[in-house]
């Protein structure tokens, strides 16, 4: 199967076309989210405290994010002063050149690589691969989507758009040793277990990602399923860390809100099976060097931002994927975007900015089923809701003339100021529409609401609107259109 | 109590037997009820498809035509939830206070249909007869925005020979999502595909709901197939008594309704 297009730039309404006509992405799509969602619902439901639970993570969130830059530098002191190392990145080259710069200091041809979202979201592994550096990805999904050539289709689970016999293929054309491999999941694990072995073995560098960074220790966090995590966190001499700089949280007392929140929100899990702790460097134990690098990327300019700053509470934790139905039929690569769903649709463009991605607000209808699970309460369609004005804005200001949109919105807007106008259209539609009836019905229109007649036919105006039936029946004597007021057999 | 009815300006135009079914049934229970001619649209639209500065006159507007009602009551949950999310926020936008305080002191004033019954009149049983296999969609912004509950099936349980099925995934999106069915037309097909899939599986005479834009979604495709299934706003069975003949709402009725004014087929 080739991979779907997810070059960034592709609208949203385009590469969606592609994804909805693939049966078997459909298929697995709609398998594997509502198997997660099922269960995040039954294990949610456990939780007597769970509103309070989010109430406390978002809460603790607001705060953090309110004085950022004081636990920011607490971060940075105590990283130091546990024998760590701390450097500030501006932007994605800025982190890449600092990454690059490391593992060129150590003489490193191979890094091996876990819960690289971040590093996604920089480019690093193609910025390695200039450098004639080779990066692997370790977490086994991940993995499937490196030797597939594609990127991510979900937060958490990357390659969930692909099922097991379409992995068996991948892996028997692109590991050794695999000729006889069968779909079975153990069979296929235990490929991808012998292949990264070699690499966690040989590896001096590990790049991860973060969860959480506790500002008063210095402590970093990970939690996963696999244990390959922990290998690379381990293993390597070398320990490279980079994390977004909302990942930040004040205390070692603040996890245990989150450590409740992620698991059963993420994989519906009441706990994951691997959560990982490490402050700085411990002598005989662990990496020699540990770095962390905290990143910045457009997060600032969110932060700034009183209407998308909620954005930034987000831990990752894939819920709102899981439940968006408008994700669940596109998959992933639809969005263009490191960050996939709803998640994606509001921190893609506040990141990269409204006008390079102008479709991903409206890639949504709108239902509130994210905002209802998010764990840190991400009110997600008011976000999308002020990114569309912004979108909006943005268009208005740099068009030197209207679009079609911009007129009809326009003029819909001045026949909605005043009553009388309104009427007046109401009898203008009225007429118009005899034109395309067929039916009673119309069935087909031009241009873009030709996309609404496609499947489903539009009600006609009526014979008799609602006010034209309130004034006759106010002033009987009144004239009025002898319908016979059809809706309801003459009743009125 | 005399209230004021908000129609909305789709309702108004193509859905007029679901005002005439709310005013029937709040003055069978001894309401006055008022239609403030001035009323056009609350905005929604413009305001979450991005056109938000444009969608402040008719914030004020809408504010102006109700700021003295007693009551507004509207059979449009998604118009009640721009009202109450929304209104502040699009106040707020235009940096106008005396419009933020009128829009406060009017939202708690402001009523879905099915809520006002059951929570503000508390009644459930309207004496209300339908003797037909109905399922019931209860849309997003009712489900989410508005959490009205289950005050629409309490409303539905207590009708007379009404038989109640359940609709699979019944909280999932329809896919309509106002401008999202023009803007994402093929991701809103894929979704209303399912939903019509589900409505059809109950073997149901009517999917009904209490918001006629997502009926307006969903019935356009049951019409389209040639399904034979109704959409019908739960007004409009609220509205039926034993002895009414029943309802002929949507594409039915229009369609005679056209011909009848066109004229091609009487005699």
């Amino acid at each position: 199967m080739d991979p779907l297009p997810t070059q960034p730039g592709v609208p949203f309404q385009e590469a969606a076309r592609l994804s909805l006509e693939d049966v078997q992405l459909r298929r697995n799509m709609g398998k594997a989210t509502t198997t997660i969602r099922r269960k995040r619902e039954k294990v949610v439901g456990e939780m007597p405290d769970w509103e309070q639970l989010r109430e406390a993570g978002r809460a603790i969130k607001e705060r953090t994010l309110r004085h950022l830059d004081k636990y920011l530098l607490q971060l940075e002191e105590s990283v130091t002063r546990a024998g760590g190392v701390v450097h500030w990145a501006r932007d994605a080259a800025e982190a890449n050149a600092i990454i690059g710069g490391l593992v060129a200091k150590h003489d490193a041809r191979e890094v091996v690589k876990i819960k690289s979202l971040t590093t996604d979201e920089i480019g690093l592994n193609e910025a390695l691969e200039a450098a004639g550096v080779e990066a692997t990805e370790t977490d086994l999904a991940e993995l499937i989507i490196q030797l597939a050539g594609e990127r991510s289709s979900h937060i958490l689970v990357p390659a969930i758009h692909k099922n097991r016999s379409e992995i068996r293929a991948l892996f028997r054309s692109k590991l050794d040793g695999t000729e006889h491999l069968t779909d079975e999941p153990k069979d296929l694990a235990a490929a991808a277990r012998a292949h990264l072995r070699r690499k966690f073995l040989r590896a001096k560098v590990a790049v991860s990602g973060v969860n959480f960074g506790v500002a008063e220790t210095g402590t970093i966090c990970i939690v996963e399923s696999e244990g390959n995590g922990r290998m690379c966190l381990t293993l390597p001499k070398v320990l490279i860390s980079v994390m977004g700089i909302e990942k930040t949280i004040p205390t070692w007392r603040d996890l245990e809100v989150f450590l409740q929140l992620l698991p059963r929100s993420s994989t519906a899990e009441r706990m994951n099976p691997y959560t990982s702790f490490w402050t700085g460097v411990s002598p005989g134990d662990g990496p020699e060097e540990f770095h962390l690098v905290l990143l910045d990327n457009g997060r600032t300019k969110v932060l700034a931002d009183p209407a998308g700053r909620q954005t930034l509470y987000c831990i990752r934790c894939s819920a709102c994927l899981n439940i968006c139905p408008v994700y669940e039929r596109t998959g992933g690569h639809a969005y263009s975007s490191v960050y996939p769903g709803p998640i994606g649709a509001i921190l893609t463009p506040q990141l990269v900015g409204v006008e390079n991605a102008a479709s991903l607000p409206y890639a949504s209808s709108l239902c509130g089923a994210c905002y209802e699970v998010c764990p840190v309460k991400i009110n997600i369609p008011e976000v999308l809701v002020h990114l569309r004005g912004e979108v909006v804005r943005h268009k208005q200001d740099s068009r030197f003339l209207p679009s079609g949109e911009d007129i009809a919105m326009k003029s819909l807007a001045r026949v909605f100021a005043r009553p009388g106008s309104f009427e007046r259209a109401q009898r203008l539609g009225r007429f118009g529409q005899r034109f395309v009836l067929k039916g009673g019905v119309i069935t087909s229109l031009p241009g873009q609401l030709g996309g609404w007649t496609a499947v489903r036919d539009i009600f006609p105006v009526a014979g008799q609107t609602f006010r034209e039936w309130w004034r006759a029946r106010k002033k009987p004597e009144a004239k009025v259109p002898t319908t016979a007021d059809g809706a309801k057999g003459g009743q009125s | 109590m005399r209230v004021s009815l908000f129609i909305a300006c789709f309702n108004d135009t193509l859905f007029p037997g679901t005002g005439r079914a709310v005013v029937n049934v709040l003055e069978r229970l001894g309401h006055e009820v008022d239609f403030p001619m001035a009323q056009t649209c609350c905005g929604q639209m413009h305001y979450n498809t991005g056109y938000q500065r444009e969608a402040v006159p008719m914030v004020r507007h809408f504010v102006e035509t109700f700021g003295d009602a007693e009551a507004v009551v509207s059979p449009s949950p998604s118009c009640v939830g721009m009202v109450h999310e929304l209104y502040p926020k699009a106040a707020a936008l235009a940096e106008d206070e005396r419009l933020a305080r009128d829009v406060a002191a009017l939202i708690p004033r402001v009523h879905e249909f099915t809520t006002f019954l059951v929570h503000v009149l508390g009644v459930e049983d309207l004496g209300a007869y339908f003797p037909h296999r109905v399922t019931f969609h209860p849309t997003c912004h009712s489900l989410r925005t508005l959490r009205i509950g289950d005050a629409p099936q309490r409303l539905l349980r207590k009708v007379r020979g009404l038989d109640l099925v359940e609709l699979p995934d019944k909280e999932e999106c329809c896919g309509f999502g106002g401008t999202f069915s023009v803007k994402n037309a093929d991701t809103s097909i894929a979704m209303l595909s399912d939903k019509v899939r589900c409505v059809l599986g109950t073997e149901a005479e009517y999917c009904v709901a209490a918001d006629n834009s997502c009926l307006m979604h969903i019935g356009g495709a049951l019409h389209r197939e040639r399904t034979g299934v109704r959409p019908l706003h739960i007004a409009e069975i609220l509205e039926c008594r034993d002895g009414d003949p029943s309802p002929a709402p949507g594409f039915v009725a229009a369609a005679e309704v056209i011909r009848d004014i066109d004229g091609s087929e009487r005699p």
